[in-house]
């Protein structure tokens, strides 16, 4: 006899799947999100990948999780911990337990928690009966005999077999969280039109699975999220690479520039290359390069005959790279070196996360060597910094240092996509004029001409050499060289003028402000959010510009009795303020290849709360 | 917005002289030089390559011959040690147009930057590079080069160095270079030749020059430059012609299996009917790579001439071709698709 279950309206999950690295988790959190964001609730993901490829079945390295976070509310992160927990084997419980919340649901594919796989997790007992669980709701469903049945007639081999099991998870989390079946289906059917046996298997695990939670007695209460209340528009999950990179094809169109993107393949920055490989009807010129070097180098050729040149790394290729950024300052020409951040020093944690390369941007040079360095704050803005990056590379012929992480390039949120005939114009001009014509001539912004090879009349040696003022030929004068770095310095600086001013948002009369920059915006806004519900004034600032900061930096600094700035990282821009500025800054770090839990700000600023 | 898609004629009929592509830079080489007779070179023969001033790119990295763009007045970046090939990868897949050249030392293109050298010739990109070699490192003062002969004494190998040094030839042979040749500083008419065929190649082209450091390593080449040695220790290769050399003509190569040997062709038991005939576009390297191996072999001329040159196509026509069939096929791009693309849906 069927139950008639109880539904409860919740307005926030965070859910998290995980599993080996060939389940399919990231495919499986994929389709959730995609759904989830098409029944209207705002979302945040993020996507934990082992650091091996493929590392031996059943083993706690190589689980894979996917992390989503799903409101009727705004929400800024992908959750601290989740409430559900979706767990294809021992050790991906025995990884992510540790995450949930008290009284977690967790979801676990009983057939896998046979005496080899607990062994391989490093279980000694079984976590099921030693009562280490306890605290959480435990679900045990017989998640590969029920698909394997579901598809005994299928005429798939037990291994095709098992593959499936992940849609059977989906489908039963998709009637947990009333979500509709419909979309993934369509997905289904248009992913594996070559092999229509394999598609219509997945179907059936997906449709057995959603049937599965509405009969069975495992689940008493079914739940649903409200859609939530964003702004008008038509929206789009998209993934801070993603959105970096489209944001780039879009610099192209609105600036007439071919765009050009030398690359060499390193984690997390790859998929830009990836995604960008794609538009080629764009006229986009992807060239991978046969190292870092020769990545930047080339971009640095493409800019010298009119690109909209690109390099994308992560730190140990930005270190490769940064002789020739040097060479970009030097000649003056306009290219974007963009770093995905990842944990470091050396090779690092490279799927990890960590804000520590800003010193690196800001002064990774040998001599003085000032670029303008910006970094977006959630995934989808990483679209509108790639427009900022092209218009002032090209309006001041000058390199751009643009930084992302590892967090907010493979996190993703909804974008609300701009209609693409309101995004302004980047406007560049060549020179063509020979008359007058002097490769360091300076216009009102200090900048240079931008004179193409295959120009008549205005043929002209660059080089990393130092230039004679305004005539561009080889100087070794030392009043010149002195007047050549003030100049480049000064036309970097004057860029204060052409960038938005610091906002601050929150209790703007608070006695504390809290400052960060790049993906941290997320926690540190909740944080905020979750204190000022509580009735506390905290007013917040987010730096995008770190090379020059606002011009108005200084005044806001000033206004607040204590500052705290949180930075994964040992406090690297707090270390630029307090020289920049002479104020004193609470520096709150973090260094565990992990994004800040909004929870551990939270507590940083109650406790600064209590002491002011 | 310049056009890159379309290939617009590089040639013209104004008519140069060599002095249009000399800059007003004071040139500042040491005196004696064999860079001065490089560079006269490039300038002599540059008004007949048919290519537009404003098309010419010099691009080079780091070292004494890098200072080569600084006078040639056409556009030209002197960049950061090993880079040149690199950047001018960058140069000429943006814009085809252009007629891209490298000027580069053996330091700059065999140490620091081989890994470039070796690509651009992998990828065989349009583009020609001018090593100058000269066995030493000049601007650093004299420390052994990558071409420096083992046991070479210098400043940084007080007692000999003990490393094997590549063969600029043969390394470009095995990285697949389109055109590789050899001239000498000593010979300009030659060079200027060798650059002319350089210059109407498609692909990567790559010309070892032999060049003396005065200063540092002087007399490196002379029994291949001067007049009482060259004829007997060089070889002038000439495509379809018997290899012959020596100064009265008398001696020639033949190929015993895949055994060069130097014999007499003036004693009866060889004529010049049985000699190796040199075949520039031979399609297997292995010949282009016995000769290039000459240098090695104990008694043998080192060839100088045209060693090999072959078709095949460019990394930059493949490039764009690939683009133009990716717009013909999707149609070209269209921004709103792009942005309004995937999982898309309406908040009302």
């Amino acid at each position: 006899m069927k139950m008639e279950k109880e539904i409860l309206e919740l307005s926030d999950v965070t859910v998290r799947f995980a599993g080996d690295s060939g389940d399919g988790m990231q495919l499986t959190g994929m389709q959730f999100t995609n759904t989830t964001a098409l029944v209207g609730n705002d979302l945040s993901t993020l996507p934990d990948y082992p650091a091996e490829i493929r590392a031996p079945i059943g083993t706690t390295y190589g689980v894979s999780g996917f992390q989503l976070h799903f409101s009727s509310m705004d929400i800024q992160t992908p959750g601290d911990s989740p409430d559900v927990l979706v767990a294809m084997n021992p050790a991906a419980l025995k990884v992510n337990v540790k995450d949930l919340k008290h009284n977690a649901y967790i979801i676990i594919n009983i057939n896998a928690f046979d005496s080899k796989n607990l062994k391989l997790a490093g279980y000694e007992t079984n976590p099921l009966e030693d009562g280490s669980l306890e605290g959480y709701n435990v679900i045990q469903v017989p998640l590969s005999k029920l698909t394997n049945k579901a598809l005994e007639a299928s005429g798939l081999s037990a291994k095709e077999i098992g593959r499936c099991k992940n849609f059977f998870a989906l489908g039963m989390m998709y009637w947990l969280y009333s979500r509709p079946f419909e979309p993934t289906l369509k997905w289904i059917k248009d992913k594996f039109k070559d092999s229509p046996l394999i598609g219509s298997a997945n179907e059936k695990a997906l449709m057995a699975g959603y049937y599965f939670g509405e009969n069975t007695e495992l689940f008493t209460t079914r739940y649903q999220v409200e859609p939530a209340k964003l702004p008008k528009g038509v929206y789009r999950n998209i993934s801070g690479n993603e959105a970096l990179a489209i944001g780039f094809v879009t610099a192209s169109v609105k600036s007439g520039l071919p765009l050009f993107l030398g690359s060499y393949p390193i984690t997390p920055a790859s998929d830009i290359l990836h995604e960008l490989s794609k538009h080629k009807n764009f006229g986009v010129r992807t060239f991978q390069a046969e190292d870092e070097i020769a990545a930047i180098t080339a971009s640095i050729g493409a800019a010298f005959t009119g690109a909209l040149a690109i390099t994308t790394t992560s730190g140990p290729g930005l270190a490769l790279k940064t002789e020739a950024v040097g060479l970009a300052v030097m000649t003056e020409l306009p290219i974007i070196i963009i770093d995905v951040q990842r944990g470091g020093p050396s090779t690092g944690l490279p799927k990890k996360t960590e804000q520590s390369d800003l010193q690196q941007a800001i002064n990774g040079r040998n001599g003085e060597a000032p670029v303008v360095v910006i970094a977006p704050s959630t995934p989808a803005e990483c679209f509108n910094m790639a427009l900022e990056a092209a218009r002032l590379a090209t309006k001041y012929m000058v390199p751009v240092l643009y930084l992302s992480d590892g967090y907010i390039a493979n996190g993703s949120e909804p974008w609300l996509i701009p209609n693409p005939e309101e995004i302004p114009e980047i406007s560049v001009k060549f020179r063509t004029e020979k008359e007058g014509f002097a490769p360091y001539l300076r216009d009102e912004n200090l900048t240079r001409p931008w004179a193409l090879p295959g120009t008549p009349g205005l043929e002209h040696r660059l080089g990393g050499l130092e230039k004679a003022n305004i005539s561009g030929n080889v100087s070794y004068d030392p009043e010149n060289h002195e007047f050549m770095v003030r100049l480049r310095a000064q036309k970097v600086k004057n860029i204060e003028n052409d960038i938005p001013e610091l906002e601050v948002t929150g209790d703007i009369d608070a006695d504390l402000l809290v400052i960060g920059w790049g993906g941290t915006f997320g926690s540190i806004s909740e944080a905020v959010t979750r204190v000022r519900k509580n009735g506390k004034k905290v007013a917040q600032a987010h730096l995008k510009y770190l090379n020059p900061f606002p011009k108005n930096t200084e005044e806001v600094l000033k206004r607040y009795k204590h500052i705290v700035c949180p930075e994964l990282n040992m406090g690297q821009l707090a270390k630029f303020l307090k020289a920049e500025y002479l104020v004193d800054i609470d520096s709150f770090t973090k260094i565990q290849g992990l994004p800040f839990k909004s929870s551990e700000i939270e507590t940083k600023i109650e406790n600064v709360l209590k002491g002011i | 917005m310049i056009d890159n898609g379309t290939k617009e004629n590089l040639t013209t009929e104004i008519k140069y002289s060599s002095k249009d592509f000399a800059t007003s830079q004071d040139v500042r080489w040491c005196p004696g030089c064999g860079d001065y007779a490089i560079l006269a070179a490039m300038q002599r023969i540059a008004p007949e390559l048919g290519i537009k001033k404003e098309k010419m790119v010099w691009v080079s990295g780091i070292g004494c011959s890098s200072r080569f763009p600084y006078y040639m007045e056409t556009y030209g970046m002197h960049s950061i040690h090993g880079r040149a090939p690199a950047i001018a990868t960058g140069v000429k897949i943006n814009n085809p147009d252009l007629s891209v050249w490298v000027a580069t030392g053996d330091g700059d293109l065999l140490s620091i930057g081989g890994n470039h050298f070796i690509h651009a010739c992998r990828r065989n990109i349009d583009i020609n590079i001018l090593l100058f070699n000269n066995k030493i490192y000049g601007l650093t003062k004299g420390q052994y080069s990558p071409t420096s002969e083992k046991g070479k004494k210098t400043k940084s190998t007080p007692f000999g160095s003990v490393d094997f040094p590549f063969n600029p030839l043969s390394l470009s042979i095995g990285a697949g270079a389109s055109f590789i040749a050899r001239a000498l500083d000593r010979d300009p008419k030659h060079l200027q030749s060798i650059i002319k065929r350089a210059a109407a190649h498609k692909g990567t082209s790559f010309i070892e020059i032999y060049q003396n450091c005065n200063i540092f390593n002087d007399g490196a080449f002379e029994l291949y430059t001067e007049k009482e040695s060259k004829a007997d220790n060089t070889i002038m290769l000439e495509h379809g012609k018997p290899m012959v050399f020596g100064k009265n003509m008398d001696k020639g190569i033949v190929l015993d299996g895949l055994t060069p040997k130097i014999v007499r062709i003036d004693e009866g038991e060889f004529s010049v009917n049985d000699l190796w005939v040199h075949d520039e576009f031979d399609k297997s390297p292995a010949r282009a790579s016995l000769l290039a191996e000459f240098q090695e072999l104990e008694g043998f001329p080192h060839p100088v001439g045209v060693i090999r040159e072959i078709n095949k196509t460019t990394y930059d026509e493949e490039f764009h071709a690939q683009i133009n069939n990716v717009k013909k096929q999707k149609g070209e791009g269209d921004l709103k698709k792009l942005l309004f693309s995937g999982n898309i849906w309406t908040v009302n």
